[in-house]
């Protein structure tokens, strides 16, 4: 990610000197709650070996997430976390970035705590393009509470909350994120974490706001899911710069393309600049 | 004998320049030596809805409405139906108005005032143009008499316009008016001032101000009134500090953006009012649960829902003491003025980066839209600095939420190596992973209330004025006329005190008790249908259970008239 000054006196870029580093010292050795199958473990696998690519040390990184079983993530990793409340990751993502800018930001979640909840805020992160990248574990269904249909969950998906499926068009995430402003948008497969972790390093140095939405099975309310890896296939296509074309092909696109779909050239938010006045300065507008 | 206070009204329909017309005749008498304050008195119409400033004008520092106005000064009469009620006039009001806006409407004719024409938009043709809000200050300035020169001034200073059409416009207009009130028989005249350095300063923008001189640089917020003002007002200055504020997409993202912020390592702060305040209480409890310090002000309006957006009230107290599910304990301060609202908040900074908790400062649309001559602020609280290191950081893995020691723990930013943890909303254990036994629960609730436990406010906890053994205790916009009220009642041979609660939660106990030795009668005000403040008092035997409440919703302030017949 783009080099920035810091507000704050940072001892950081001095102690993160470029030394190889390996995927296992991004873990915290914690054990996830996750269910033994369960995609999220390709999904951290691919961000450990990501981050030991991107060269950051791990106190150089910090993971924000809402609630849901993907949101377990930062406790598993060895970077710094911020593990909030449901659906409000990507802003407090926004208020760390903005006043951090050396410190690389990463956002992961599920589709609940993403498309719904906090759906307001990803089309907003989107808008903002603040440097930051956003993976979302999609799986279409709530998982954590036990079952129940998503925004991206099909219609006609059977459920107890729902019999007969909730009958309600899914969400189609690459594509809002591209119209609402993201600068990358990637589709990808925790089955495939070499692809994935790929993917997450090209996102990382993408300046401005970099989103994936990664393929990620729920191995016990979804088991049908496990036919993923049969389906997927690469992109066949990928567009630079060009909203209209990028959002048509997500529009038309079966959602089992994996790849860069969109690269954009927004520049992101600028970081704050250097302090010009005083607060004696200000304080004098008071007196009479 | 010339009088030391003066109590106008300039009131129009929205566009008519009421509030510019408050604004330079108080900035006018400020630069003349007086004390002043302006509230704001409005409707809900973005354009074209009843506007009314009240300016008080004194030789002594002023922070209570007054029982009634002395001027009434009406730049029109369509929309005066919707205020009149709100706005005391008696038999020695003196109303002036242009015969041309039509007669006095019943609504004002009611209270028996004197009513004088006078000529506010004047003959067509006469050459300039003449402004009829100018035209009144103008008037209201000699009557007063303060200088035309000071007049001037002011209309630079609030207009700050470069066209100079304009400016001579509206100086030749003040002048005008002048000339008019030298034929009227009316003698409003104060008695002579006596400058000194102060400052022209609003409730809101001294909370602003006292939050960056606490070092707040980060603000993510959403517009709501009454707060909205607070936050135009710091975005460009926060920017030139080398801060920034973000327009959140919901008060939802303002508090979660504000907490980013903080666990980077910054000072941070959300801004808002009573509905913003229920949005974001579940963040609050994220705030208390994973120990990030947060500096939030509300400043109150008249709810419940959406309320009265425009208009006062003291009605959130329950919700910023009490409100987020779980044990949620928090500290929760109150400005006792409008100069306060700088000390208090520059404290409560320190306070919520100290105990890494966040930390509600309760203000009130009385305070924070009330612009007031006030003397230069007294010396500020001592600076306190977030804990961001420890002895023993060698230990792996990192102990962020560590029971053993101080309940106070180190709270490294990221980018410090060795330190990393995770900021946790689920019960966790010390290292800051989640666990669900009830031992890590019931540690780490006993860690957080610890903190609080241990937090004594001392000089800051409130104010207290008079030793008489009949006390009235308030909080916020309702302490300024309960000392008007003392100040009046002392003038007749009554001593009351008066006890301010700048700390409503957790309670300064000790302090309080203090306040209250050889007080037989308390009584304890405020504004709100609940009584929250007296309940809480009274749930924490703060207070003898024999005191008394007054407690009725707003949006009217308190008049010192109202407490004092209440006392006597």
């Amino acid at each position: 990610m783009t080099e920035a000054r810091s507000p704050i006196a940072s001892e950081t870029q001095a102690a993160s000197e470029q030394c190889a580093l390996t995927a296992k010292q991004f873990s915290s050795g914690a054990h996830p709650v996750w269910c033994p199958g369960c995609g999220d473990f390709g999904v951290i696998a691919a961000l450990e070996r990501s981050l030991a690519k991107h060269g950051r040390p791990p106190h150089d990184v910090v993971l924000v997430s809402g609630i849901g079983c993907s949101s377990r993530l930062p406790g598993y990793m060895s970077t710094y976390g911020f593990h909030g409340v449901h659906g409000r990751a990507l802003a407090v993502a926004t208020g760390l970035k903005l006043v951090r800018p050396e410190i690389d930001v990463i956002v992961v979640g599920g589709d609940g705590d993403g498309y719904s909840i906090g759906g307001n805020h990803f089309l907003h992160a989107c808008r903002r393009n603040v440097d930051m990248l956003y993976v979302v574990m999609n799986n279409r269904v709530y998982g954590m509470t036990k079952g129940q249909p998503s925004p991206t969950t099909e219609p006609d998906w059977d459920c107890d909350i729902a019999p007969g499926g909730i009958g309600l068009r899914p969400f189609n995430p690459l594509a809002i994120a591209i119209t609402a402003g993201a600068n990358f948008v990637a589709r990808g497969f925790s089955g495939d974490p070499n692809g994935l972790a790929d993917m997450i390093v090209e996102g990382l140095g993408w300046p401005g706001f970099a989103f994936i939405d990664v393929l990620s099975p729920c191995i016990t309310f979804r088991p049908e899911q496990v036919a993923w890896k049969r389906q997927v296939r690469p992109l066949t296509r990928s567009v630079e710069d060009d909203r209209a074309a990028a959002a048509a092909l997500a529009l038309t696109d079966d959602g089992m393309g994996l790849g860069v779909l969109f690269r954009g050239e927004r520049a992101p938010v600028a970081p704050v600049a250097e302090s010009r006045t005083t607060l004696a300065a200000i304080e004098r507008e008071f007196a009479v | 004998m010339a009088r030391t206070s003066i109590a106008v009204v300039f009131a129009g329909s929205g566009g008519a320049g009421a509030m510019t017309a408050g604004a330079v005749f108080l900035r006018a008498a400020a630069q003349a030596g007086y004390y002043g304050l302006m509230a704001q008195l409005f409707g809900a119409q973005v354009r074209g809805g009843e506007s009314a400033a009240l300016v008080q004008i004194s030789t002594e520092p002023v922070d209570s409405p007054p029982d009634r106005y002395d001027l009434f000064v009406a730049l029109d009469w369509e929309k005066v139906d919707q205020f009149a009620a709100e706005i005391p006039l008696d038999s020695t009001s003196i109303v002036l108005s242009d015969p041309e806006a039509g007669a006095v409407p019943p609504a004002i004719v009611r209270s028996k005032p004197r009513c004088v024409p006078l000529a506010l938009s004047g003959e067509k043709g006469e050459g300039a143009e003449r402004r009829a809000n100018m035209v009144a200050v103008g008037a209201v300035a000699a009557l007063a008499g303060v200088d035309l020169v000071q007049v001037s001034a002011a209309i630079d200073a609030v207009y700050a316009s470069k066209d100079a059409a304009l400016n001579a416009a509206n100086k030749n207009s003040a002048e005008i008016g002048a000339g008019l009130a030298a034929a009227l028989t009316v003698n409003l005249r104060l008695a002579p001032a006596t400058a000194a350095p102060r400052w022209l300063i609003s409730g809101n923008q001294a909370a602003a101000l006292g939050a960056l001189r606490g070092g707040v640089r980060f603000v993510g917020c959403y517009p709501i009134t009454p707060a909205t003002d607070l936050v135009e007002w710091l975005s460009p200055r926060l920017k030139q500090l080398g801060g920034r504020l973000v327009l959140g997409e919901d008060e939802l993202a303002s508090i979660n953006m504000a907490l980013g912020a903080s666990f980077g390592g910054v000072p941070a702060m959300t801004v808002t009012s009573g509905p913003g305040l229920s949005l974001m209480t579940e963040s609050i409890g994220l705030a208390v649960a994973a120990e990030i310090p947060l500096l939030l002000i509300d400043v109150m309006r008249a709810g419940p829902s959406t309320g009265i957006a425009s208009k006062t009230e003291q009605s959130d107290l329950n919700l910023a003491i009490y409100g987020a599910h779980g044990d949620a304990p928090r500290v929760v301060l109150a400005p006792i003025s409008v100069a306060d609202c700088l000390t208090a908040t520059e404290y409560a900074v320190y306070v919520a980066e100290q105990l890494q908790t966040p930390v509600i400062v309760l203000s009130d649309q009385a305070l924070g839209q009330a612009a007031t001559v006030i003397d230069l602020p007294e010396k500020r609280p001592a600076a306190h600095k977030r804990r961001t290191n420890g002895a023993g950081t060698s230990q792996q893995p990192f102990k962020r939420y560590a029971l053993a020691g101080d309940a106070i723990t180190p709270m490294p930013a990221p980018g410090t190596p060795g330190m990393a943890w995770v900021a946790e909303g689920l019960t966790h254990n010390e290292v800051g992973l989640p666990a669900s036994g009830a031992g890590p629960h019931v540690a780490q609730i006993n860690k957080r209330a610890k903190k609080l436990d241990r937090f004594d406010a001392g000089q800051y906890w409130g104010e207290s004025w008079g030793t008489g053994e009949t006390a009235l205790l308030a909080f916020g916009s309702s302490v300024g006329p309960a000392r008007q009220a003392a100040r009046r009642l002392a003038a007749n041979g009554h001593h009351i005190r008066v006890i301010a609660l700048r700390i409503l939660s957790p309670l300064p106990m000790e302090a309080l008790a203090h306040a209250l030795v050889g007080v037989r009668r308390l009584v304890v005000l405020e504004q709100n249908h609940g009584a929250q403040l007296y309940r809480h008092l009274i749930g924490h035997k703060a207070i003898p259970a024999t005191a008394e409440s007054v407690a009725r919703p707003g949006p009217l302030p308190f008049r010192p008239s109202e407490i004092g017949s209440y006392v006597m």
